[in-house]
């Protein structure tokens, strides 16, 4: 017997047809082999019944002919060169040619925070990392990318993998805390240099950000939201909490005064009437400061509620225990609660990011113009009628590449913190 | 352990409690307590649900507030004053029936996170002293565990451990065995058993009636809000006075 073993479990694992064997101990079959996965998978699955071969047969046949005519448009009737040739506007707006560098340069250091941050926050180079890093790569290697960008980016690759490298030099403490740093002051420095400093003659002229648009202004926007309306609606969902009857007053009425209102309305307040509001004394503040506000101020009303519903879901014994060692209100929250609360809402919070993104396009009725907004500012030229369709698809796919890309971030992100498991499996 | 070259015990209290009153609302769950502890001394609580002990018991390191009365804990008296607070929990440990580790944390960081947040070490060294109280409670190789991937038992002697960790004068047991299955039960009172030796001032809700003939200086029996009877366990034992401490020590030792 224990000359035939190993041998039966040889030819188990090449599945091999073996005839059953009993085992002589217990006189008990084993269990049936199973046969080929995948064809077993498609049967199971697909044709198990005679309904669901009907079901599967015209599902099949309407994929075909759906993709045929969507193909069939991409590839024959579509005319892309409405995309191609307006690809810097799309990207950019007015923003005038001869500063664009500035913009390349901006993401040149976002492509070496990128790498510090991934080698900072990441054991080891897995396949997220890969795909992450190689982003410009692959945009480089897109079919109506220009020589210009194609050069552009692929130096914002090299800078990248060299930020990646260099910073290996560091210890894990040491990473952390630049990668840290370096990401709390990239968007101020980013900004500061879309907007320049100098007068006309100066290396940085000054750009008025209402010629900034295109995709720039509505990553732009969406960034700025994101980065400072959970904060924000961190401290708002804490206040409406409070013992302190001014405070949580004062936060509900915020709450639920702009949970209230559309965004267009808000949007519509920050562009006209705060101008009326503010002292004649003080200088106007910058329309796309103003519509970034209204944006993070209504965004943090909502991240109030995600957070306020994550708090709520912690037990009453995870603060007892805190408070019994010692950890005073803010400590315990800032330590125990609040890591956890955040967590639970990792996925509530990405969809509100995601729609936040998605909102940045009604800037346009403001008079700004995002990616949308240039987009139809292309089809009222009339070289461009008819080119709806193309135009439109196009602002889509890349909506569509953004928001996915979040909610795949989104799931790396609950994976990695155990999130809806307990934490048995993290780590 | 540290324990053995404390001092002899000294005639000064450590918990003083004078008729503690507590109401919920219109129900008065604490009906005017009072208790003196000495330090190093077991005192071991039982009675009825409902009966308030479990309120009493977070009077002391003020997870509940008392209305009127006064509670005095290691010179300390217990006021608003969130300071006074603070103080007093630093020095007092408490163990929870669902033991309330922090589920986000390794059993390391539930145990080092008190004492470098609160007492200001280094990580360093509260790590090697959570080292030291994870061999105590014998169960050193769980350190980089999660509390979920650990079993009921583990997880109370964790939390013991987390308490310890911020070398607390006295140590609060609320239930601690209640929640467990009673194959675990035994691993976490002969922990709690050899605290009590070791000469931590402890005060313990428990119906563990083994427990408190092992290591109880005085017993506490209550009942709606008050203390029915205390004193020994000889004296609790085989000598309640009371009515209605006879009737519930007959049903909790019947079986």
């Amino acid at each position: 017997m224990r000359l035939l073993r190993p041998n039966l479990t040889l030819r188990r694992r090449m599945a091999l047809p073996v005839a059953p064997v009993t085992d002589p101990q217990t006189n008990v079959l084993p269990p049936a082999r199973e046969g080929n996965t995948a064809l077993r998978w498609i049967k199971e699955n697909l044709f198990s019944s005679l309904f669901d071969s009907v079901l599967t047969i015209i599902s099949l046949l309407f994929l075909f002919f759906a993709l045929r005519l969507a193909l069939d448009w991409v590839f024959n009737l579509a005319q892309w060169d409405v995309i191609t040739e307006n690809i810097n506007i799309l990207m950019k707006g007015a923003y005038p040619s001869d500063q664009v560098w500035r913009i390349w340069l901006g993401l040149y250091l976002l492509g070496a925070i990128v790498g510090i941050n991934l080698r900072a926050w990441n054991r080891e180079l897995n396949r997220t990392t890969i795909a992450i890093a190689a982003i410009p790569l692959i945009l480089a290697l897109l079919p109506f990318a220009s020589e210009n960008a194609r050069i552009n980016l692929i130096i914002i690759q090299v800078t990248s993998a060299a930020a990646y490298l260099l910073t290996s030099i560091l210890g894990d403490k040491r990473r952390r805390q630049l990668a840290a740093v370096m990401s709390i002051l990239y968007i101020p420095v980013f900004i500061l240099l879309l907007e320049g400093f100098t007068d006309e003659d100066g290396i940085m002229p000054l750009v008025k950000s209402d010629l900034w648009g295109g995709l720039l202004l509505s990553v732009l926007l969406a960034t700025v939201g994101i980065i400072f309306s959970l904060p924000l609606g961190i401290v708002l969902a804490l206040g409406r909490r409070s013992r302190q009857p001014a405070i949580s007053a004062l936060c509900i009425t915020y709450i639920e005064v702009v949970r209230g209102v559309p965004l267009i309305s808000i949007l519509f307040m920050g562009n006209i009437m705060l101008q009326l509001f503010m002292p004649q004394s003080l200088p106007p503040i910058d329309r796309v400061v103003r519509v970034m506000m209204a944006i993070t101020l209504f965004t943090a009303a909502y991240m109030a509620e995600i957070v306020r519903g994550g708090l709520q879901a912690i037990p009453k014994g995870q603060y007892d225990a805190a408070y019994a060692l010692g950890f005073s209100g803010l400590k315990s929250m800032r330590v125990i609660i609040l890591p956890q609360a955040l967590r639970i809402v990792i996925p509530v919070i990405v969809s509100q990011f995601i729609g936040l993104l998605l909102d940045t396009t009604l800037v346009a009725l403001v008079g700004l113009f995002d990616l949308l907004g240039i987009g139809q500012a292309i089809l009222s030229n009339p070289n461009w009628l008819g080119r709806s369709q193309e135009v439109y698809v196009f602002i889509g796919l890349i909506y569509w590449i953004l928001a996915t890309s979040m909610a795949f971030a989104s799931q790396r992100l609950e994976k990695n913190l155990g999130v809806g498991r307990n934490y048995d499996e993290s780590q | 352990m540290n324990r053995n070259s404390a001092p002899a015990r000294t005639e000064d209290p450590i918990i003083i409690c004078r008729d503690v009153q507590k109401w919920f609302g219109k129900y008065h769950a604490l009906k005017g307590i009072s208790m003196e502890v000495m330090p190093q001394e077991v005192i071991v609580i039982f009675g009825p649900s409902g009966s308030g002990k479990s309120t009493f018991i977070r009077t002391i390191n003020r997870l509940e507030a008392h209305q009127s009365g006064q509670i005095i804990v290691d010179g300390i008296e217990l006021t608003h004053d969130v300071r006074n607070i603070e103080r007093v929990r630093m020095e007092t440990g408490m163990v929870f029936q669902q033991f309330n580790l922090f589920p986000h944390l390794t059993v390391m960081q539930n145990i080092t996170y008190a004492p470098m947040y609160n007492r200001k070490w280094h990580r360093s060294k509260a790590e090697k002293v959570a080292m030291e109280l994870l061999e105590r409670v014998g169960i050193p190789e769980q350190a980089e565990k999660y509390p979920a991937q650990l079993s009921g038992g583990q997880q109370q002697r964790v939390a013991i451990a987390r308490a310890l960790a911020m070398q607390p004068k006295m140590m609060l047991f609320d239930e601690p065995t209640s929640a467990l299955d009673p194959e675990m039960i035994k691993e976490v009172l002969d922990v709690m058993i050899e605290l009590a030796q070791s000469g931590m001032t402890m005060i313990v809700i428990t119906h563990e009636m083994g427990f408190a003939r092992a290591v109880a200086d005085r017993l506490f029996f209550f009942d709606e809000g008050l203390v029915v009877e205390s004193g020994t366990p000889d004296e609790l034992f085989n000598f309640p006075k009371e009515e209605r401490s006879k009737q519930f020590l007959a049903q909790i030792l019947s079986h």
